[in-house]
């Protein structure tokens, strides 16, 4: 038989991004374990529809942890408290019976409200167009072994660039600092050979952009790394910090 | 320039002003020691540690290296406040494997900063600060050069003891994660190096911490007998 519980939710109501806001909350019965927590708020936003209430806006896209688009703050903690998954990864079972559930927004200066639950990632985009490309056309897929990359190397790139862009980083960060996710973003280019020619400008375009757009100081506390969905690691900050230092020093 | 203007220049500042404090607290940590064994070459020290143009220029170049650690913690604590935004969230925990002292450092170096204070009153004031304005003479604790007497005197006080403990175990906490933090600001970390270093913060900090402490608790319990 199929086990549901009952919930509270206290969700974050925002009408735009410069009014107030404040807690509204709601009650939903007869939830099912296994259905994940995007589709709880789906049932809330279809029962809130069917009341002649305004739904709750909340960011979503491809609901299997690899878009980068869902975020909230539940509980205290990005993505909920299941490790190493996204919130539409998260499912109902991770709740227990009768629990009330907070839902917040991403708080950082950086990532403004847009409405309710959704926040303003443009910011993440921004500090791409910055530098986080290769700007030579690299045509059709070349051979596997074609220049020869060592083990260990591909696989770090490869961790690096398993980084989605949702912006966990920032919202655990006590500092709103986007540390890890430019790490993350200079690191999986700096570690192949078609992207190391390009690192230096790379990190120190990307920085200043960081810098611009508000984001704070990385302080290492490794909350980042923590709520990471993606288990990036804050190695890569010290690779980061390293080619940023080397390219300045050099200048 | 790009040292002071952006976030990673702020943190090579930091770190390189924090190694440079770890340093003279592994100087004075030693000189310290030396009391427990000999007060003779204790005090021999602090002759040479007077006032003689060496150790004037070491203590302003020392005062300097610390003036800036502090006024980049505020400015950098300033910003990335600003960064977090206005509104908090109401419901927030730290992560599991985040360090407590990670979150705390500014609190941390208050607490270091005050103990600072009190260190400057009883011992400094007397010492150094003395000589510089020409006191050579005894005051009513010692001769400015005597610093065993000093030690002596302060350390057979109860709660004097008490807060300088309190002050080296808040530096234990400042210690075990700026020390590993600012090798990591220096890029000298990875996936492996990571644990080795925050081994090496924590060694570290506790045999600072129990190289001043033990100067404490040993000349208390002198002062018993």
């Amino acid at each position: 038989m199929e086990k549901t519980i009952n919930i509270t939710l206290k969700v974050w109501k925002q009408r735009n991004p410069k009014s107030q806001g404040a807690f509204e909350t709601y009650t939903l019965n007869n939830i099912s374990i296994d259905s994940s927590f995007l589709e709880m708020l789906d049932i809330l936003n279809e029962q809130l529809i069917n009341e002649g209430k305004e739904p709750v806006v909340f960011d979503h896209d491809c609901r299997e942890g690899i878009c980068g688009m869902c975020s909230l703050f539940i509980n205290g903690r990005p993505h909920g408290p299941d490790d190493d998954v996204t919130t539409c990864q998260l499912h109902m079972r991770k709740f227990h019976d009768g629990e009330t559930i907070t839902v917040e927004p991403w708080r950082s200066a950086a990532f403004p409200v847009i409405r309710d639950l959704m926040v303003d990632r443009n910011a993440f985009d921004k500090i791409i167009q910055a530098g986080g490309y290769v700007s030579v056309n690299t045509g059709g897929v070349p051979d596997a072994n074609a220049i020869p990359i060592p083990k260990d190397k591909a696989d770090a790139a490869m961790d690096a660039a398993s980084c989605i862009g949702c912006g966990a980083c920032v919202a655990a960060c006590k500092n709103g600092s986007a540390m890890l996710f430019v790490s993350a973003k200079v690191s999986q280019l700096a570690l192949l050979p078609q992207g190391r020619i390009e690192t230096a400008k790379r990190a120190k375009a990307m920085i200043a952009k960081m810098d611009e757009l508000g984001f704070g100081n990385c302080t290492n506390t490794g909350a980042c790394e923590a709520e990471c969905p993606k288990n990036v690691s804050i190695s890569n900050i010290a690779r980061l910090n390293r080619e940023f230092l080397f390219a300045k020093l050099k200048d | 320039m790009w040292l002071f203007k952006s976030s990673i220049g702020k943190k090579l500042i930091m770190s390189i002003s924090g190694i440079f404090l770890i340093l003279f607290l592994t100087f004075h940590m030693g000189m310290n020691v030396t009391a427990i064994f000999s007060e003779e070459a204790y005090n021999g020290i602090c002759e040479l540690l007077g006032v003689n143009w060496y150790a004037i220029v070491g203590t302003l170049v020392l005062a300097s290296g610390f003036l800036v650690h502090v006024i980049f913690a505020f400015l950098l604590t300033l910003q990335n406040r600003k960064a977090r935004g206005n509104k908090r969230y109401v419901h927030s925990k730290a992560p599991a494997g985040v360090e407590f002292a990670s979150q705390n450092m500014l609190v941390l170096g208050l607490i270091v900063c005050m103990g600072l204070l009190l260190h400057f009153a009883q011992f400094w004031y007397n010492m150094q600060f003395a000589e510089l304005i020409g006191n050579h003479s005894n005051n009513l604790i010692g001769s400015p050069s005597d610093g065993a007497a000093f030690i002596k005197h302060w350390f057979s006080i109860p709660w004097v003891c008490a807060a300088y403990l309190v002050w080296f175990a808040a530096l234990w906490f400042h210690l075990t994660h700026g020390f590993w933090s600012a090798l990591q600001t220096l890029g000298w970390n990875n996936a492996i190096w990571i644990n080795r270093l925050k081994c090496i913060s924590n060694i570290f900090a506790t045999v600072i911490f129990g190289g001043f402490a033990s100067v404490v608790i040993v000349f208390y319990f002198k002062s018993l007998v």
